[in-house]
């Protein structure tokens, strides 16, 4: 008997296209039935999650990533239950306690007691344990004085609160989180992130659905990566986030667009975003050590404009690590005549660090301020280390945080005497 | 599930085995038993939900029945002369009314259950039945609180209950039993075809005036009673009836066949809800 808790075996969920769109009527239904001339249209499937396995032990915090409409909010659904699977079967060992939304249950007629109830016994709560954990839930929500008023007249960051106080004291051996921590404040965010650490760290399977990065690196010691409803990747975080992170960015080290869909307004057209190196090839891996050149490809259809690119970089976490925009004296406020430009930024080396960055153009007017064109995630590099010893990692090996890793210049000046000196006078 | 032993209290965890529907019965009772506390709290809201939004509270379980009560028995009673068992007229029509009111209200709240409750649906598991079961559960406290004024209206009319009294919980449990049979095959109807619940109203009209409410069946010829039984409420009001007040058809052939179409219309209930079941998230 091993000990994995979750075990899922090639499951499958089909949908019938346009299942969702409109509901059926009665009245329809039967009106066609007595029309007999066969306009029946051919049904489409679309299977939202394909032959999916895997196993789960007991203590893991699996991530499950994917964008959308990849399948992961149907798996976890088919997990908690919600929906049958088409195809394929799953096991579960242990009680399950789904967050697929704060709130759930909630009626803004009952009061904060009353609802906390009605909640936690829709959650899976038994009457003892909500009367047993009560104190502990009014105390976490911070809600207490208005315990008793009814929930329509709680702002939503109360009821949100409220709502994740009796999600955060459910105990189940098996919790399924789909995404909940993308709703709330920054404070709420973070909060819900160190509850779910909590229960990460007491023991409990669980898994985690979420576009958030930092948190699923955070928390999740194995990820799954899901890909038009099938397994594109599964193993450890690190890993699977870089398959993730370079599939997401299809996008390559060149971008270009017609005339037609350029983006921008009658004044300027973004044509082309390019990444080089110093010998001018475009490249998608450039050596931490060396330059990076990014162009800037645009047309001024329409003269007598002051215009500026810049660019946006941002690190694999979604961290924005710099913007630059031309302060070039030979551009700088002045209006440019019709036709194409290029504008090369150079990124110098032993600048970034490792990883993936993703760059967004954008050209704007200074004054007045208008932004013409902000064009996100246009293209992507990495950016790999070398190991010879000359670059900032020197002989270090190890994994190096930071937003950014430049080589500094440090000075050393040296003197043998002092310490004897002081030796001497104790 | 073996017996935990007595000295610690761990039990094995529960293992669950998820599969794509099969087989046409799959109604687990066991596990609707399971999540009796989750149908308790699912009365308990509907109830307290239901209160709170009216100013009058539960006054309005005596004012349903009462003014209907009012207007049949001025109209149908005295005006219009039709029989009512040598009760007296409020009588009659007091305790036809307040099963009727149970069985009617049961219908419109367990038709829209489904879909008014399609935000947890999506989000939590728990057996779906346990929706419409609640719907026609917190219904039985309105009944509860409609008997007071029964109370006192037989007492001022001294109308003395008999023997028969002892089969009324069986007549309230048929009620309780049609209230789901039929809720079940509506509930599971609405979520799939939104426009139903306009259709209830017309319906339950329809089926008022179909059933012994406003009077009472001793006036379709005896050779036809058993006819008239294919309605189930016939022989549930004029059982009622009969039981609280000794007067009117004792059980037979009516009654008989009413009970049989009551446990059809359940049984038909309970399976096409659960075949209902395995999609409703998908199209709720």
């Amino acid at each position: 008997m091993t000990d994995a808790v979750i075990r899922v075996e090639g499951i499958g969920k089909r949908y019938r296209v346009g299942q969702r769109q409109s509901y059926r009527a009665l009245r329809d239904v039967l009106a066609g039935a007595f029309r007999r001339n066969g306009k029946r249209a051919p049904t489409d499937f679309i299977w939202a999650v394909r032959d999916v396995s895997f196993e789960v032990k007991q203590g893991e915090v699996v991530g499950l990533i994917g964008r959308n409409g990849a399948g992961k909010s149907t798996l976890l659904k088919l997990l908690a239950r919600i929906t049958r699977p088409t195809v394929g079967h799953a096991e579960l060992h242990g009680r399950i306690g789904s967050l697929l939304e704060v709130g759930t249950g909630f009626h803004p007629e009952l009061t904060g007691r009353e609802n906390i109830f009605l909640s936690g016994a829709i959650l899976g709560m038994s009457k003892q344990e909500i009367l047993r954990k009560f104190d502990e839930i009014v105390a976490f929500s911070e809600v207490e004085r208005f315990i008793d008023t009814p929930l329509k007249h709680y702002s939503s960051g109360m009821g949100m609160r409220l709502a994740f106080a009796v999600a955060a004291h459910l105990e189940p051996e098996i919790l399924l989180v789909d995404e909940v921590l993308s709703v709330g404040d920054a404070a709420f965010q973070k909060k819900c992130l160190g509850k779910m650490g909590e229960v990460a760290k007491a023991g409990r399977t669980i898994i985690f659905v979420s576009h958030n990065v930092t948190a699923v690196t955070r928390l999740c010691s194995r990820c799954i990566l899901l890909q038009a409803g099938v397994t594109l990747a599964s193993g450890a975080t690190h890993d699977v986030m870089s398959t993730y992170l370079r599939s997401e960015l299809a996008t390559s080290a060149t971008r270009e667009w017609s005339l037609a869909d350029a983006p921008g307004d009658s004044v300027v057209r973004l044509r082309a975003v390019r990444v080089r190196k110093l010998d001018g090839t475009v490249s998608e891996t450039f050596d931490i050590r060396q330059p990076v050149g990014i162009d800037v490809v645009f047309d001024v259809l329409e003269g007598g404009k002051e215009l500026t690119p810049n660019l946006h970089v941002f690190d694999q976490q979604g961290v924005n690590v710099f913007i630059s925009h031309d302060v070039d004296p030979n551009w700088r406020r002045r209006p440019r005549p019709e036709g194409r430009y290029i504008s090369t930024a150079w990124i110098p080396g032993n600048f970034l660090p490792e990883g993936y960055f993703v760059v967004g153009a954008a050209i704007t007017t200074m004054a007045p301020q208008n932004i013409r064109l902000y064009e996100r995630d246009a293209v992507a590099f990495q950016v790999v280390d070398s190991t010879e010893g000359d670059s900032a990692r020197g002989d270090y090996a190890g994994h190096l945080p930071g937003v950014v890793r430049p080589l500094l210049r440090w000075e050393t000046s040296y003197e043998a005497s002092p310490i004897e000196a002081e030796r001497a006078l104790q | 599930m073996n017996a935990a032993n007595t000295t610690a209290v761990v039990t094995e965890p529960p293992v669950l085995r998820i599969a794509p529907p099969h087989g046409w019965w799959e109604v687990d009772f066991h596990e609707l038993w399971q999540f009796r506390e989750l149908i308790y709290f699912f009365v308990w809201r509907d109830i307290k939900v239901r209160y709170k939004q009216t100013t009058i509270g539960a006054a309005w379980a005596i004012l349903q029945p009462a003014l209907a009560m009012i207007v049949f028995a001025l109209f149908f009673g005295k005006l219009a002369h039709m029989p009512t068992e040598g009760l007296p007229i409020l009588v009659f029509y007091y305790s036809g009314l307040l099963p009727w009111m149970y069985f009617s209200n049961s219908l419109t709240n367990a038709t829209s259950t489904i879909v008014q409750n399609q935000n947890i649906i999506t989000k939590v598991y728990f057996p779906r039945l346990a929706l419409p079961i609640s719907a026609v559960l917190s219904g039985l406290l309105d009944f509860a609180i409609g008997c007071l004024l029964l109370v006192p209206l037989m007492v001022v009319y001294r109308v003395r209950p008999g023997l028969p009294l002892l089969l009324l919980p069986v007549f309230l449990l048929l009620t309780v039993l049609m209230a789901a049979g039929a809720g079940l095959w509506l509930s599971a109807m609405n979520a799939i075809y939104r426009d139903v619940r306009y259709v209830v109203p017309f319906l339950v009209q329809f089926w008022l005036f179909a059933s012994p409410v406003a009077y009472a069946s001793s006036i379709v010829p005896a050779k036809w009673r058993w006819l008239y039984g294919l309605n189930p409420m016939a022989g549930i009001i004029e059982g009622f009836r009969w039981s609280l007040t000794g007067r009117g058809d004792p059980p037979g052939p009516m009654i008989i066949v009413s009970v049989a179409v009551v446990l059809v219309v359940l049984a038909s209930g309970l399976f096409y809800f659960q075949k209902m079941e395995s999609t409703v998230a998908d199209v709720v």
